[in-house]
C-alpha cells in the first residue's frame, strides 16, 4: 500500500475541522524560573536553587538520563515568535493550539516542577511554587486551562499538606505525579497522598517519567533512548498491578487514577494475567476481594498520546473495547515532540457518541466539569 | 505538467530551505550545495511541516557496531516526531514503500515564459520552478 499525503497540511491548518477537544497533558514551562518561579520561593529556596540547582534522584548529577527525541523534547516548530521556549508563552500558545485544535479544556501538567528532587523540603516548597505560578501565569488568564496539584511525592506527608491546600480550589483539576516512584506506588509511604486525594475528590494523574532512584527497565539501564521511552510502560504496568494489590482501591473506594502518556494497549493483558495469578493466590491476597481486572476497570483512566499506531487499526478496536470508550483521554502532550494530532490519529471505527467521548466528554465527566 | 515559479535563487542559498504555496500546493524546497529538492510541506504521518524539519545525513549499520555515514545533507527528519525523508525521493527512511510524501521536479531558470504567479518576474535573474 502506498500512503501519500492528500488534503491539507494539518500544521498550518487545523482550524477547518470543528472537532472540540479536551487536551489532558498540555506542558507549560516558565520562561525564567528567577522571573516566574522565585516570587513563590522563599528566600531560603531560591538561594538553595542558586548555590545547588534542582538535583534529582538518578544517576548523572543534571538533565536527563536520555536524550530526547528532539531538542528541549519539543516540537521544533512550538518555539515562540521571539524565541520564547515551547510551552513558556500563552499567548503563543492560544495562537498555536488552544485555538487552532478547539481545545475546549486543557490540563497542565508542568514538568521540572521540583517532583524528584532528592532534597524534600526543596521539592515540596518548589512544587507549591509551581502551583502558584500555575494560577498566575496560567488559569487565571485562561479559562479554558487548568492546573494540576504538583505532589513532592515521595513524602507522602508533604504531599497531602499541598492537597489539602489546593482543595477546592478550582484552578486544579487532578493531583500529579510522575510514573517512576521510588517504591511500588502502592507502598504505604504514599498512601497519604490516596487518602487526601479522595477526601478533596481531585483525581490522580501519574505521567510518565520520574526520578525514583532506580533503573528505568525491570531489568537494569538500558542504553537508549527508545528504550526509555518504551520503558514507561513497564512502569505503569508496576504501578497498577502494586495500587491493586496492596489494596489501594479497596481502603479508598472513591479514588480515581490517571495514567498519563505511559501507553494503553498494554493494560487488558495485564489484567488478564493479573486476575488469573490473584485467583491461584488468594490466600496471600486476602485483601484484594476482587478480580484485579475489576478494580481497574472502575479506578483507572488512560490518557492516549502517544497513540498506539499498529498497521491495521482494527486491532485497536478491540483494545478500546477491552479497557472501555468511557476510560480513554484524549491528549497531544503540547508542546513536545512525540504531539498527537486529533485529527491524524488512527482511531478505531467509532460511534459519534463514543467520539465526543474520547476527545470531550470522557474528560468533562471525570473532572465534572 | 505545468511550470511554476517558487521562489528567486537568492532566497534559497546553499544548505537553507523555504516552504512556498504555488498553485494551492504547499512545497518545502530545500537547497543542497546548490541542487534543489521539492518536496510536499507535510509529513504523511501527522502533517508536521518538513521545511521545519533539521536536515541531516544517512546514518546506516550494514552490521551492529559497523557505523556508515553518507548523504550529508540529503536527509530531512519531520520537526516532529522524528521521520526520516530522502530529499531526493521524498521516501521515507524506516518504510520507502509504504510511507512517503511528494516529491517535485525542480528547476532553475529565467520564468520569461511562465505568467507572475507567486513572485515578480520583471525582475533580472533567475528562479526556482517547481513542476507539477
Amino acid at each position: 500500500m502506498t500512503v501519500e499525503t492528500i488534503g491539507q497540511a494539518s500544521a498550518t491548518k487545523p482550524a477547518n475541522q470543528k472537532l472540540a477537544i479536551a487536551d489532558c497533558d498540555i506542558h507549560p514551562s516558565p520562561k525564567s524560573v528567577e522571573r516566574e518561579i522565585f516570587p513563590y520561593l522563599s528566600k531560603r529556596w531560591q538561594d538553595h536553587y542558586q548555590t545547588y540547582g534542582m538535583l534529582l534522584r538518578q544517576p548523572y548529577q543534571a538533565g536527563p538520563a536520555y536524550p530526547k527525541g528532539q531538542p528541549d523534547a519539543a516540537r521544533r516548530d512550538a518555539y515562540g515568535p521571539n524565541g520564547e521556549k515551547p510551552g513558556s508563552d500563552l499567548e503563543f500558545m492560544r495562537k498555536h493550539h488552544l485555538d487552532p485544535y478547539n481545545v475546549q479544556l486543557g490540563v497542565l501538567n508542568p514538568l521540572k516542577s521540583g517532583q524528584g528532587l532528592q532534597n524534600p523540603d526543596f521539592a515540596a516548597a518548589y512544587c507549591k511554587a509551581i502551583n502558584d505560578w500555575q494560577i498566575a501565569e496560567w488559569t487565571s488568564k485562561e479559562a479554558r486551562l487548568k492546573g494540576s496539584v504538583c505532589l513532592p511525592y515521595e513524602d507522602g506527608f508533604l504531599s497531602a499538606q499541598e492537597i489539602e491546600r489546593r482543595a477546592g480550589d478550582t484552578n486544579f483539576i487532578q493531583a500529579f505525579m510522575l510514573i517512576r516512584t521510588s517504591e511500588p506506588m502502592g507502598n504505604r509511604r504514599y498512601w497519604p497522598i490516596f487518602s487526601a486525594c479522595q477526601d478533596a475528590n481531585l483525581p490522580l494523574a501519574v505521567h510518565a517519567f520520574g526520578f525514583g532512584g532506580t533503573p528505568v527497565t525491570g531489568g537494569g539501564w538500558p542504553s537508549y533512548y527508545t528504550e526509555d521511552m518504551v520503558g514507561h510502560s513497564q512502569s505503569a504496568q508496576s504501578l497498577v498491578s502494586s495500587m491493586v494489590l496492596e489494596g489501594v482501591f479497596e481502603r479508598w473506594p472513591k479514588l480515581k487514577l490517571i495514567i498519563v502518556e505511559a501507553g494503553f494497549a498494554w493494560a487488558p493483558s495485564l489484567s488478564w494475567r493479573l486476575d488469573r495469578i490473584w485467583a491461584q493466590n488468594r490466600q496471600e491476597l486476602p485483601h484484594v476481594k476482587r478480580p484485579p481486572s475489576e478494580y481497574m476497570a472502575e479506578h483507572i483512566w488512560y490518557t492516549t498520546q502517544p497513540f498506539e499506531e499498529p498497521d491495521r487499526r482494527g486491532h485497536l478496536k478491540d483494545v478500546f473495547e477491552w479497557i472501555g470508550w468511557d476510560k480513554l483521554l484524549f491528549a497531544t502532550d503540547y508542546p513536545h515532540w512525540d504531539f498527537d494530532d486529533p485529527t491524524r490519529i488512527p482511531l478505531p471505527r467509532a460511534t459519534d457518541e463514543q467520539k465526543e467521548g474520547f476527545f470531550l466528554g470522557n474528560a468533562r465527566s471525570l473532572y465534572g466539569i | 505538467m505545468a511550470k511554476h515559479i517558487a521562489a528567486k535563487v537568492e532566497d534559497i542559498p546553499p544548505g537553507t530551505r523555504v516552504s512556498v504555496e504555488v498553485a494551492g500546493r504547499k512545497v518545502a524546497i530545500f537547497n543542497v550545495d546548490g541542487e534543489y529538492f521539492g518536496l510536499r510541506d507535510a509529513c504523511p504521518h501527522m502533517g508536521g511541516l518538513l521545511s521545519e524539519g533539521v536536515v541531516i545525513g544517512l546514518v546506516e549499520a550494514n552490521k551492529p557496531g559497523c557505523y556508515n555515514y553518507s548523504r550529508g545533507g540529503e536527509i530531512v527528519r519531520c520537526p516532529w516526531h522524528g521521520w526520516e525523508f530522502d530529499l531526493r525521493t521524498g521516501k521515507s527512511r524506516f518504510d520507502p514503500k509504504r510511507w512517503k510524501t511528494h516529491s517535485y521536479d525542480i528547476e532553475v531558470g529565467d520564468g520569461k515564459e511562465m505568467h507572475a504567479e507567486t513572485v515578480d518576474v520583471s525582475t533580472e535573474g533567475d528562479y526556482v520552478i517547481v513542476k507539477f
